[in-house]
This record gives C-alpha cells, sequence and structure tokens, in this order.
C-alpha cells in the first residue's frame, strides 16, 4: 500500500509525459489538471487508509521490503512510525493542494504537472524510506525535479536562482553520500538497512571517524533544512519559484533536512548528537532571531516569507537539540520537545505552503511581490484576507491554531533543558507577531489604491485549495490529540521516556 | 601444454578475439569489391561480426578464470566484462557511423579499422604480458590516429589527430622504454615474472619505469599528464570516431593497468599515492577546463578526462578492498554508455559544436535532449542512474583503504561539475529555438537512445551486474 502511494504518482507522471503535446489528440489544459489532481489524490488517500491501520506499538509497521541489491546490502523496504506517518500525510495534502492550485503554465502544462507528481512520489518515498540507499536516492532525485520546476516556470532571474539552489543543495547532498557511505562501512554485517542500523549503533564508540560521519550528516541536512549560516540559496530559489513549487519547496523539501536529522542522525549517532546538543541548540536560536530579523527587513512578501522558514526552522532545531541532549530524568520534557518539533515540521508544511500559494495569487493579480505597492485590500477581496490572516496568524502562533501547538511544546521542553536558549526563541516569537501584523496591515489595511478598484478575489479553485489546508491548521490548532498521539507513539520511546 | 589439445584448448580461449580478427579481414574484401552504394553492407557486417563475438564472449563468462597461452593472456571474467562492454560500444558507434559516412563512396574500410581499434582495446583488457600489452596499444593508438583523421580534408580533424599522434608517440615510446627496464629488473615479460622478479625494495630504476608504463597507460585513459589530445579529438574527429576513442580505449586501459599494478610488490613502490594524485588531478583539471567552455564537444572531451580521474579511484583501491573490481568495472558499464549518449546526440544533430546552438532542443527533440540529459545526470551522479552506482562504489572504496581525501576532492569536483553540464542543459530546456532542427538519421538516433536507456536499466537494476562483478577476478598469475 505503501508502495502504491509512492509509485502511483510517478507512474501518472511517466503516462503524462508520453502523451501527445499538439495536434488534434492533445488534451485541454483544463483536463490535464484534474487527472493529475486525482492522481496526487491517490497516495493521500491511501496514507489517510494507513493512519487508520496504525496502532502506534513502536517500531516501523506496514513494512515492504523487496531486495535490490544485495550484494551490497540494499533493498527497497518501506514503512511508517509515528515520525513518518504525519510528514507523509502532510506532503501528500500539500501537493494535492498544490497540484489544484492555478498556475500559469507557459504552454507547458504536460510537463509541468508530470513533474509535480514525479515530485509527490518522490517525497513521500523520501519520508517512507527505510534504507539509506533508497532515502539517498529520492533526496537527489527531488532536487533534480525541484530545479526544472523553478528554472522553467519561475520569474525573475529564475535560471540563476535554480542554478544556485541545485549546485548549492547538491553540495549538500555529498556530504551526505559521503557520511551515508561512512556509517555502511562500519555496519557488520554490511547493511543499508535504517532500522538495522539504529539497531547496531556501529559508531557507538565515537573516534575521529565517527566524527567525521557526523558532520557529514549534519552539513548535508543543515543546508537542507536550511540553517544559518548556510541558508542562503533559500531567499532567491523561494522568491523565483512559481507558486505552488515554492509551497512545496518549503513545505516539503526543508522538512527532508529535519526529518534526515531525526530518523538518520539523531538515531544513529545519538551519543554524539548529545554531546553537540547545546551549540546546535545555539545555532536554532540564531537561526530563529536572525530568521525573524531579516524577514522584519523584508520589503518583498515573498522573500519575507522565505525568511520566516529559516525562523520556524530555527524552532524544529532547538527543539531537536534539546531532545537529544544529554540529561536524565527530563524525558518527559524530552519527549514533548520532540513531539513539538515534529509538529512544527507538519504545521509549517501547511502554514507556509498556503502563504507561498498565496504570494502566487497576488502576483498573479497585482505583478509585484512588493508590499507597499498594495494596501487596503480588506474591503476589496474578502476571502484573500480572510486566508491570508488566518495563515498569517497561525504562522505567528495564536493559539488555537497549528503553529501554536507546536511552539508551546518546543518552548514547554526547551525550557527544561536550555532555559536560556528558551527565553531567547521567544524573542523570535514577540518578533514574527510583530512582521505578520505589519505585512497584513500594509496590505490590507489603509486606503486602496486606485489601481487595485478591480483587483479580484481568490477564485472558487484558490478559495477551495487554501480553505482546505485552513481546515487542518484550524483541526491541529484546536484538536492536536489525534496527531499528537501518533507523533508521541513514536517520541517517547525515542527519548527513552520510561 | 604443448601438445595439440592443449593448443586447441587454447584457441578457444580467444575465439570472440578470432572472430573480430576475422570479421575486420571480410569487411575489408567486401568493401573492396563492393560498389560505393554497397559500402554500408560493410557496417552490417562489422555489426555482425560484433554479435558473434559479443556471443562468444558471453558463453565464456561462466568458466573457471586463469591464464591461458603461457601465461601471457587472461581468461577471467573481468576481461571478459571489459570485452562485453568494448563491443558494446562498438556496434553502437557503427550504428552511429553509418549515417555519418553514407556520402563517402569508400567508407567500407573504416569498419575494419573500428574493429580492429576494439580488438586492440580488447587485448589489453586481458594482456597479462608485457609484449602482449604493447602490441595491444599500438594496435589500439594506430587505428585511433586512423579514423580520428578520416575525413583527411578537414583541418580540424587533422590538427586534432596530428595532436593526438604526437601526443601518442611520445606516451607509446616512454611506455616501450619502461617495458624494457621493467624486462631488464625482473627477467621476463609476464605478469607473473614481473611479480616475482621485481625487487620488493623497489628502488630507483623500478621506480621510473612503472612511472613510464603509467604515462603510457595515461594517453589511453585521457589521464594527466598525457591528456591534452582528448579536447581536440572530441572537438575535430568525426563525431562517432570521438565518441569511440574518447570511451573504448580506456576500458582496455583501465583494466590493464589494474592487472600492472597488482603485479607491482605491495607497497614500496608508492604506486598507490602516484594513481591517487593522477586521478585528483585529473578530475580536478578536465573540471577546470570545463567550467567555461563553450563548444559541446569540447566540453564533452574535458568532461571525458574528468571521468577519467573519479575511475581512477578504484585502481588505488586494488588489492586491500574486495569491492575494487566491481567498481571499476561498474564505472566503465557506466561511463562508456553516458559518453555514447552524448556523444550519439551530437552525431545525430550532424555534430553541432556551439553550445548555444543547442537552446531550445527540448521542445523540437525531446528524445536527444533527453539522452544528454541523462548522459549528463549520470555524469553528476544522481541516481537512479548507472553513474550514481559507479560513484557510490568508488567513493566506497576510497573510504575504504584509507583515501578519504580523494573521496573528498572527488565530491568537490562533482559539485564543481554540476556547473558546466547544467550551464549546457539550461538553455537547452529554458530556451528559445533559433530554426529547425536537421537530424541524420535513424540509425544514429537508435544507438544514441539505446545508450541513454542503457544508464536507466543498468542503475535501476544493478543486481544482476554486481553479483557478476563480485565474483570477477583480474588473474596475473
Amino acid at each position: 500500500m505503501l508502495t502504491a502511494a509512492i509509485f502511483i504518482p510517478i507512474a501518472a507522471a511517466l503516462v503524462l509525459a508520453i502523451l501527445p503535446r499538439t495536434g488534434r489528440g492533445a488534451p485541454a489544459e483544463r483536463q490535464l489538471r484534474l487527472a493529475a489532481v486525482v492522481a496526487s489524490a491517490v497516495p493521500l488517500a491511501l496514507i489517510v487508509a494507513t493512519w487508520f491501520r496504525f496502532t502506534g506499538t513502536g517500531g516501523f509497521e506496514l513494512v515492504e521490503s523487496v531486495d535490490w541489491i544485495p550484494t551490497l546490502g540494499i533493498a527497497y523496504r518501506v514503512g511508517v512510525d509515528g515520525l513518518s506517518l504525519p510528514l507523509a500525510a502532510m506532503t501528500a495534502i500539500l501537493f494535492v493542494v498544490s497540484i489544484a492550485y492555478p498556475v500559469d503554465f507557459r504552454g507547458r502544462a504536460i510537463p509541468y504537472l508530470a513533474l509535480m507528481l514525479f515530485l509527490e512520489g518522490v517525497s513521500i518515498g523520501l519520508f517512507l524510506a527505510l534504507d539509506l540507499f533508497l532515502f539517498f536516492v529520492f533526496w537527489d532525485v527531488s532536487l533534480v525535479a525541484m530545479y526544472f520546476l523553478i528554472g522553467a516556470w519561475g520569474h525573475g532571474d529564475a535560471q540563476r536562482s535554480a542554478l544556485k539552489f541545485f549546485i548549492y543543495t547538491f553540495a549538500g547532498s555529498l556530504p551526505l553520500l559521503l557520511a551515508i557511505l561512512g556509517i555502511y562501512l562500519a555496519t557488520e554485517p554490511r547493511t543499508f538497512d535504517i532500522a538495522e542500523i539504529i539497531r547496531q549503533q556501529p559508531l557507538a564508540a565515537g573516534g575521529l571517524y565517527a566524527i567525521l560521519v557526523f558532520w557529514g550528516f549534519f552539513i548535508g541536512f543543515a543546508i537542507k533544512t536550511p540553517i544559518v549560516p548556510v541558508h542562503t540559496w533559500l531567499p532567491p530559489a523561494h522568491v523565483d519559484a512559481p507558486g505552488p513549487a515554492s509551497a512545496i519547496l518549503a513545505g516539503v523539501l526543508l522538512k527532508m533536512g529535519t526529518y534526515g536529522f531525526v530518523r538518520i542522525l539523531m538515531a544513529m549517532l545519538p551519543g554524539l548528537w548529545a554531546e553537540y546538543a547545546l551549540p546546535i541548540g545555539i545555532i536554532g536560536a540564531v537561526s530563529i532571531v536572525y530568521g525573524a530579523l531579516v524577514a522584519l527587513a523584508q520589503t518583498n512578501l515573498k522573500r519575507l516569507i522565505a525568511y520566516t522558514s529559516v525562523n520556524h526552522m530555527g524552532y524544529v532545531m532547538l527543539g531537536l537539540a534539546a531532545a537529544g541532549a544529554a540529561v536524565t530524568g527530563q524525558e518527559a520534557a524530552q519527549a514533548i520537545a520532540l513531539t513539538g518539533a515534529t509538529v512544527e515540521m507538519v504545521a509549517h508544511g501547511l502554514i507556509t505552503g498556503a502563504l507561498f500559494l498565496i504570494s502566487g495569487s497576488i502576483l498573479a493579480r497585482g505583478g509585484t511581490y512588493e508590499i507597499d505597492a498594495y494596501g487596503g485590500l480588506l474591503g476589496r477581496v474578502r476571502s484573500l484576507t480572510g486566508l491570508t490572516a488566518l495563515m498569517a496568524f497561525a504562522s505567528l502562533g495564536l493559539p488555537g491554531l497549528a503553529g501554536f501547538v507546536a511552539e508551546v511544546q518546543i518552548f514547554a521542553g526547551t525550557l527544561a533543558i536550555y532555559p536560556a536558549l528558551a527565553v531567547i526563541a521567544l524573542l523570535g516569537i514577540v518578533l514574527t507577531a510583530g512582521l505578520f501584523l505589519r505585512m497584513l496591515g500594509r496590505v490590507f489595511l489603509g486606503a486602496l489604491p486606485e489601481r487595485w478598484r478591480a483587483f479580484p478575489d481568490l477564485t472558487r479553485t484558490e478559495s477551495m485549495a487554501l480553505g482546505a489546508l485552513g481546515v487542518f491548521v484550524v483541526l491541529i490548532g484546536v484538536i492536536p490529540g489525534w496527531l499528537l498521539g501518533v507523533i508521541d507513539s513514536f517520541a517517547g520511546p525515542f527519548v527513552g521516556r520510561p | 601444454m604443448t601438445d595439440n589439445g592443449g593448443m586447441l584448448a587454447m584457441v578457444g580461449d580467444v575465439l570472440p578475439e578470432i572472430a573480430l580478427v576475422l570479421g575486420g579481414v571480410i569487411v575489408l574484401i567486401y568493401a573492396l569489391f563492393a560498389g560505393p552504394k554497397r559500402q554500408v553492407g560493410a557496417a552490417v557486417l562489422a555489426l555482425v561480426t560484433t554479435a558473434v563475438a559479443t556471443a562468444l564472449t558471453l558463453a565464456m563468462l561462466d568458466r573457471e578464470q586463469g591464464l591461458t597461452f603461457f601465461d601471457t593472456y587472461a581468461r577471467d571474467a573481468t576481461a571478459a566484462w571489459a570485452r562485453l562492454i568494448i563491443l558494446g560500444a562498438t556496434a553502437v558507434t557503427i550504428a552511429l557511423s553509418v549515417p555519418w559516412f553514407r556520402r563517402d563512396p569508400r567508407h567500407g574500410e573504416y569498419y575494419t579499422i573500428l574493429l580492429y581499434s576494439a580488438l586492440g582495446a580488447a587485448l589489453l583488457a586481458g594482456a597479462t604480458d608485457l609484449k602482449e600489452f604493447l602490441v595491444a596499444m599500438l594496435l589500439s593508438s594506430a587505428t585511433g590516429f586512423i579514423m580520428s583523421a578520416y575525413h583527411r580534408r578537414s583541418s580540424p580533424a587533422a590538427e586534432a589527430a596530428m595532436k593526438y599522434y604526437l601526443i601518442g608517440a611520445l606516451a607509446n615510446s616512454a611506455m616501450l622504454m619502461g617495458v624494457a627496464i621493467l624486462f631488464g629488473l625482473a627477467g621476463g615479460t609476464t605478469l607473473a615474472a614481473l611479480s616475482a622478479g621485481l625487487p620488493a625494495t623497489g628502488g630507483i630504476a623500478a621506480v621510473i619505469a612503472v612511472g613510464l608504463v603509467i604515462v603510457g597507460l595515461a594517453f589511453k585513459l585521457g589521464a594527466v599528464p598525457a591528456h591534452a589530445w582528448v579536447p581536440d579529438v572530441a572537438q575535430g574527429a568525426p563525431a562517432p570516431v570521438a565518441a569511440f576513442v574518447t570511451a573504448v580505449p580506456k576500458v582496455g586501459a583501465f583494466v590493464f593497468l589494474a592487472r600492472f599494478v597488482l603485479a607491482l610488490p605491495p607497497g614500496s613502490l608508492g604506486w598507490e599515492v602516484l594513481i591517487a594524485v593522477i586521478a585528483a588531478a585529473t578530475m580536478t583539471l578536465g573540471n577546470l577546463a570545463c567550467l567555461w567552455q563553450d563548444d559541446f564537444r569540447r566540453l564533452l572531451g574535458w568532461s571525458a578526462v574528468s571521468q577519467a580521474g573519479y575511475g581512477l579511484m578504484a585502481i588505488v583501491a586494488l588489492g586491500q578492498s574486495d569491492l575494487a573490481i566491481p567498481a571499476l568495472l561498474f564505472f566503465l558499464i557506466a561511463y562508456v554508455p553516458g559518453n555514447l549518449a552524448a556523444f550519439g546526440a551530437v552525431v545525430e544533430l550532424r555534430g553541432r559544436t556551439a553550445i548555444t546552438d543547442y537552446a531550445g532542443l527540448a521542445r523540437a527533440r525531446p528524445g536527444l535532449a533527453g539522452s544528454i540529459l541523462l548522459s549528463f545526470l549520470s555524469f553528476i551522479g544522481v541516481p537512479p542512474l548507472s553513474g550514481f552506482v559507479a560513484k557510490l562504489l568508488l567513493f566506497l572504496v576510497a573510504i575504504q583503504v584509507g583515501y578519504t581525501w580523494l573521496a573528498v576532492v572527488a565530491a568537490i569536483n562533482t559539485v564543481v561539475s554540476i556547473f558546466y553540464y547544467v550551464r549546457v542543459l539550461a538553455p537547452i530546456y529554458f530556451g528559445e529555438l533559433p530554426g529547425p532542427v536537421a537530424v541524420l538519421g535513424r540509425s544514429a538516433g537508435w544507438a544514441t537512445f539505446v545508450s541513454a536507456g542503457a544508464l536507466v536499466v543498468v542503475g535501476v537494476l544493478a543486481e544482476p551486474f554486481m553479483a557478476a562483478f563480485a565474483g570477477a577476478q583480474l588473474v596475473i598469475k
């Protein structure tokens, strides 16, 4: 079933790719989009079914495995646990919404939809992969697909941004590859099986070799996440990508980094993670404050949202640092921090994904991302205002919405482990609140400029797509139990809570 | 072993090579008597020859691995797989050559030269004797020179062939001297004699001799310091020939280099360090030269240089890692089709050179654009293409034998290489088409697609190859 969730969208992408592009047999864009949305919804349905079958009794469930290259200990292995299931579900939701979301195809609907579907399968596959080789395959392939999405359908200096994204993140994937090989060589018998490596703990003895492997993983995941100071690929890539691709980039691709930290680095090298937990927490706190401050200075809407991603990923890192710290007797707090960090991954995916889709809609109507070019849209466009406000408040952590659930747990957990860092991080919350309120004020309040008299509201498709994300944001915010229960089934045993 | 039965058994060990010799003769005779319009029949005969030789090689794959012809020739799985790669690449080259040379009324003999060049590479892969090695090197080199200059009225081709010849002459004489010294030191020319006879402590004469032989092989590999011909041949030689000589002789040279270093007394002559330095220099130099290259074919040439550098990582690990031979063979089975797919697209596009001429290709010829894309992604090492598995194995063996620095250099070079590969791919996919795109003919297109498809198939279905390569030996004594 999980395998179908990965390969049905990929197969759909291949089918799309061989369809006739022109001539009498060529399907219309509307039909193509509808077909793509249906194909993209299949994994969502399968993952919802998985959610109901998931028992949360610890370990990986619903594992499917087939030998792939047994000579090297490589197998196709997929499965879920309380960490990967919510992320895979979030990925599936965001892809359905993003594929349904209107975008300027530039006359090339088929390759666009095929790439999005392909990327959906690859992204879900990455979260479900239980083999380092398979994980890396999905990791690298996602870069290539995203490169083409930015380069071909982006705006501004799209090709340059796409190239920067590709080289930068590929530069991160090579230390990751070397680290994977490093830990692979230490296993006995040699295997790429994630569960088996976690059980073996081949580098538990430490030493220079283990430290090199640790930093290989760390650099690889840090670039993808991204954390300060290796975040500089992110703003141009986000700004120049088409709206739905930015949503996927922020919502899904960044999570690959944070997911890797937990699934691979913390699980396989817990000793070294504990040793470096404080510096990692400091890096997280710096990302929080720095991301918020830089976002505050932005006049470009999309760039502003991009920098809040740096800020939010800082929360995740802080939570992970607290969760993996070498303290005893604080397991309950550490489990809360880890749960909070995981909820933040899900919440950020939904919220920031929605914000990037909205900024795409604003660009399509107004032709610019400059915040100061707008104003007074409140009276003119009700749905746009309402949904933007909802997502902005969710992003700044308003109680009752998803972001709050995540952040309050991260703070509660961190406060017990690193009180000073938690206090610094609180500063970030204040800054984010300020910058979002200021942005909302400048775009939607005040006097409506003459040229926006005819500013069109969101179309029904756009409202429904964003509304779907909004439902989940509220649902997680008001009754988070269904999500927290699943995540806790992973987080509790992970930190050794009795 | 001198009785008739033994002789016959030994002949049975070289049936694929004999098939190539006979096929070459038949092609030549046919070309002499066929009219200008029937010259293409020579290509068909050559193709049949490669098919026969391939079938004979396949039949030999599961045999016991060992030496034959009085320890001068290996009949191990490594040589057999190298031969299969060589024959496959030769068949692809024949398909690329047919439309390219169609207008040439007397080109039938070209296929004889091509078959003998393949034979030279195959002999190189099997040679376990320094004299055998010399013969194979000279056969492979001489045929390469002729094919490069086949368009004798074209000045770029003449210039490329001249450069190829001069560097080759220099490298081959260095190699000859090296072989002479080794003969003197070891008292024999087989690798077994070398292994037993070379003083274990090395000594200056042995170091120089080994260095000279490696320089000779570097010429075939397109590796530093004898690499300078590669970009010129890639740019100036007939495009199918460029595809061939930047890939096929490498296969033989890599395998012989592997046998040669295994015959040296372990750890005394410092050959691991020498090869590692050559590898690092080759991949870095090839990469840097690619960076601002505006000529597509020169870029492929320099990229072929840098790829040779990656392949040398497997040689460094020989004897210390059980995965060194699989890494080498997997590198070859990934690199050769990648090279053929990229050059094949050039052939099919009538040899166009400037990068700007490729703008918008994805809209006009999605298949050819896709072949270039797959080839470049495989060179970068993007999964699930075969180039990824190859690079993974190369990194793995380098780390395994303690040459982590070499793996790091290779990783940095890989990142750098993205820049120039994407610099070509971006206009192909995002650029506007300047005008109609003329192509050569069906066979070249199919050969290109088959090569590109091999990158996917071998990458995804890597296990049968890995299992076969894991059992392959490099027999020297």
